[in-house]
């Protein structure tokens, strides 16, 4: 079996899945619950002034039937007391102490309310800060949130601001509402952050009541931009944290991989990619807490198979291996192979192809079934008709390649070689 | 008669008689199996669908919440979809043609989906086509069938005034008087009919026989353009000694009678033998074992392999608890009295294949006995051969011979349906009608 506990800065956790700052971590209630079902740990729901939140506060995006595919919420921070959710913290602390606690908190964007702030939360019990740099709504108005993530400059002030008084490991959490998220992840670790967790939710409009023509969600008639995160978000955090992960100064801290984690796979590839934890939301909101169950079964299972005794053997492993366009190698090909025993006679491999790509599959009408065969010489192997297709394995991609040795795109100028004909 | 009633009561009735194929409850039970469908490329399904119709559109359509789209879709090749989507065997066409089935899943209940579409549309009498300003054209149809009312919507879509002449006292033919009455409810096919016509500028005249009460040559003088579409209707006899008894009757009748008269009037024997194993056969006998017979025995010539039916309609009738006597081809009907008694059958084997490909049997020598105080007629009908010979349309056996699909051998007359066919789904027949009207608007240089 292997051994999937976690050591972020220290703080240990059972398992690398942790409840992201949101509102399943919002209350004792609710984080019992998380422990009981089995997380390693919780973020709990940021804490600052407290806030007035509105109704209705969530919207999601639907998908070929699937529900929640794209989650998008308005609710602010914490808008219970203070010293309620302090008291909470300390009982939740006591009853699971081999659980991580971490505390999101989202101060006044000065010197002294961070700093009140901090030493109010201090005794708390919890074993780490997030500082929330990243709420897209709402908060930023009052130049709080992802305000302080997008510019890297303020990051690096207010986590100077942090260090000054916390004595317990602190986590930046980065926004994603910028062009790139290396600037203020640079600005946090040069503030002197512990640690760095992205991404948080993406400013969204996730659709429109066509009857009404008022969008998502609804609040007496109007909308606002709310924050999108769940299985949608997460090709856009996994680039995001390896942008991170590549970069020399933002990549000295550990990371806490956030958004679309919804199955042990997807905090593998999050793990392979930088993280040494994984934080969940959206998955939990959809299913309830119970999902930790597949989620630590899963990637134990996995690490099995792959020989990983511990989490370390493989976190980062898959940094390296995204590279710069110019690196890749050009005399790589690769020819689409159609299975005809598999082949379920669709058409939507040659549809695409015909359609949107490099008219690359024969068709041999047949009634009503027609076959469909790649015409290999005309295959760029751009992969469209293996990724439409509806039968697992059926359509492969098969290595052909164009010349043994490497070479890049540079080389390949450099030696004025010849561009396509066509 | 040695038959009656087998007087079951109401709820038995009710219960032996509801739609075999219910519909989807809600509308979230339909996006799901909307959603499973693939949306394939030159859909297998279409090319089995004999009217064409554009299945993978027609449930995107529905997955998307474009629900009049959908039926649309459906109407435009099929002005009959919601009835085929309750009759038509589509094991052996589109759902039989399903990519799922070379995944060995469920293919995607398309007849369901179908008729959720198209039952809203009808429900909510959504009139999703506009016809064209007159063009002064007159066309008469004989038959308000499944090709008459296909021909009918098709020709005034394009401005054609269109008057059919129906022989029977209400429309859609042998959908209303000839199908099961677990698959269609006469309140449906009545509705489906008034849909239909609702487009305006068709006239259906009923209790109009062609030969009775109106002839070819008025029609000729009076119209345009003629489309016969008026099917066949004469079972096929057996020939055989003892027909003539009490207790004999053709399927036809017998439906026919079930689906004019209340349930509990209808005579039922308590032994029953349906001869024939088509899809006439089986609502016969399924029919008589759910209204109260206690056996019921389908006879069949030759063997499974060779039966005109889907399996899934033999599977049907053997949930039902019908007996199935393959190989047994009826000699004489013996009685009492002039009442049926008993049923001989030859014992058959199978010699060498026939003109349809087909094996066909060959009396052994051997017989069987059933004690019966029923026979039911399903061995096919017989086209109305005395009438297009008499109105010297040429025609095979009784079988109007067309060409161009539709061109009969006199000036202006179409025909299409079962009186060319000599019987075939509903499905086939509203094409027919489709493509009476193309030629017919050739004929006519509408468009």
């Amino acid at each position: 079996m292997a051994d999937i506990s976690t050591d972020f800065l220290g703080i240990k956790s059972p398992n690398p899945f942790w409840l992201a700052s949101a509102p399943p971590t919002d209350k004792l209630i609710n984080v019992v619950r998380a422990f009981e079902a089995g997380w390693g740990g919780v973020v709990w729901k940021t804490l600052g002034s407290q806030v007035k939140n509105v109704s209705s506060r969530y919207s999601s995006v639907n998908y070929g039937g699937k529900r929640m595919m794209g989650f998008n919420n308005i609710e602010l921070i914490s808008d219970r007391p203070l010293e309620i959710n302090l008291k909470e913290i300390l009982e939740v602390v006591k009853m699971f102490p081999d659980r991580a606690m971490i505390v999101s908190l989202m101060a006044d964007n000065d010197r002294k309310s961070w700093h009140e702030l901090i030493m109010k939360c201090e005794d708390a019990g919890a074993m780490g800060f997030e500082l929330n740099f990243g709420c897209p709504h709402g908060m930023t108005e009052r130049g709080m949130g992802a305000a302080v993530g997008q510019d890297p400059a303020i990051a690096k002030m207010v986590v100077e601001w942090v260090m000054e008084k916390a004595t317990i490991p602190v986590i930046t959490k980065l926004t994603p509402n910028v062009h790139s998220v290396v600037p203020t992840a640079r600005g946090a670790v040069e503030g002197g952050t512990n640690a760095l967790s992205l991404i948080n939710t993406i400013q969204s409009v996730t659709g429109i009541d066509l009857d009404t023509l008022v969008p998502n969600p609804y609040v007496a008639g109007k909308s606002v931009f709310g924050g999108y995160c769940g299985p949608a978000v997460k090709p856009i955090a996994l680039k995001m944290l390896t942008t991170v992960s590549q970069d020399p100064v933002a990549s000295r801290v550990p990371i806490s991989g956030i958004g679309g984690v919804s199955t042990w796979k997807d905090a593998a590839e999050f793990m392979l990619l930088g993280a040494t934890s994984v934080q969940v939301c959206t998955a939990a909101m959809t299913h309830g807490f119970r999902i930790v169950e597949d989620l630590c079964e899963g990637l134990s299972n996995w690490m099995d198979e792959k020989g990983y005794e511990k989490t370390t053997d493989f976190i980062g492993k898959s940094v390296e291996k995204i590279t710069h366009w110019e690196d890749l190698d050009i005399n790589y090909h690769h020819i689409a192979k159609i299975d005809q025993d598999k082949c379920v006679h669709c058409g939507l491999c040659y549809i695409a192809c015909e359609d949107t790509s490099h008219q690359s599959i024969n068709i041999e009408k047949g009634n009503p079934h027609n076959n469909y065969t790649v015409k290999e010489e005309e295959c760029v192997g751009c992969n469209l008709c293996k990724l439409v297709c509806p039968v697992e394995d059926c359509i492969t991609m098969e290595e052909h390649r164009v010349a043994p040795e490497y070479i890049n795109w540079k080389d390949w100028q450099a030696q004025g070689l010849p561009l396509n004909d066509h | 008669m040695s038959i009656k009633n087998n007087h079951l009561t109401a709820p038995e009735y009710e219960l032996n008689f509801s739609d075999i194929h219910p519909p989807f409850e809600t509308q979230d039970a339909a996006l799901i199996e909307a959603n499973r469908c693939l949306f394939c490329y030159d859909p297998p399904c279409m090319k089995s669908c004999p009217t064409s119709i554009n299945v993978p559109k027609f449930i995107k359509q529905i997955a998307t919440d474009n629900l009049k789209g959908s039926a649309h879709t459906i109407f435009s090749s099929n002005i009959m979809g919601a009835g085929c989507s309750k009759v038509c065997p589509v094991e052996k066409l589109c759902e039989g043609a399903c990519v799922y089935n070379f995944m060995h899943e469920t293919p995607i209940h398309i007849a369901k989906l179908q008729r959720y579409a198209t039952e809203k549309a009808m429900d909510n009498k959504w009139q999703l086509f506009e016809r064209k300003p007159s063009t002064g054209k007159r066309v008469a149809i004989v038959g308000a069938g499944p090709a008459g009312l296909s021909c009918a919507h098709t020709l005034s879509r394009e401005g054609v005034d269109v008057t059919i002449y129906e022989k029977e006292s209400k429309g859609g033919g042998l959908m209303t008087y000839g199908i099961a009455a677990y698959k269609v409810t006469p309140e449906f096919c009545e509705d489906e009919v008034n849909y239909i016509t609702s487009i305006g500028g068709i006239d259906i005249k009923y209790n109009q026989e062609l030969g009775k009460n109106i002839t070819v040559e008025e029609l000729q003088r009076n119209y345009d353009a003629v489309y016969m579409a008026f099917g066949v209707g004469l079972a096929r006899q057996l020939e055989i000694p003892g027909e003539h008894l009490d207790g004999v009757i053709d399927a036809i009748n017998f439906i026919y009678e079930l689906r004019t008269n209340d349930y509990s009037s209808i005579a039922v024997g308590d032994k029953v033998a349906v001869i024939g194993m088509g899809m006439t056969a089986i609502d016969a006998a399924t029919q008589a074992k759910r209204l109260g017979a206690k056996d019921v025995t389908l006879l069949y010539r030759r063997t499974q392999e060779e039966m005109p039916c889907t399996e899934h309609e033999l599977n049907i009738a053997k949930l039902d608890g019908c007996n199935i006597i393959w190989l047994a081809s009826p000699k004489e009907v013996l009685g009492v009295g002039g009442k049926v008694t008993q049923l001989v059958c030859n014992t058959m084997k199978l010699g060498e294949p026939d003109a349809s490909g087909r094996r066909s049997p060959v009396a052994t020598g051997e017989t069987i006995t059933l004690d019966v105080d029923m026979i039911i007629k399903a061995a096919g009908q017989m086209p109305f051969e005395t009438l297009v010979n008499s109105n010297k349309i040429e025609n095979s056996k009784g079988k109007i011979d067309v060409k161009d699909k539709s061109l009969t051998n006199l000036e202006g007359i179409f025909a299409g349906g079962d009186c060319v066919n000599g019987g075939r789904e509903v499905v086939d027949a509203v094409q027919a009608g489709k493509d009476g009207a193309k030629s017919i608007m050739d004929f006519l240089s509408i468009n």
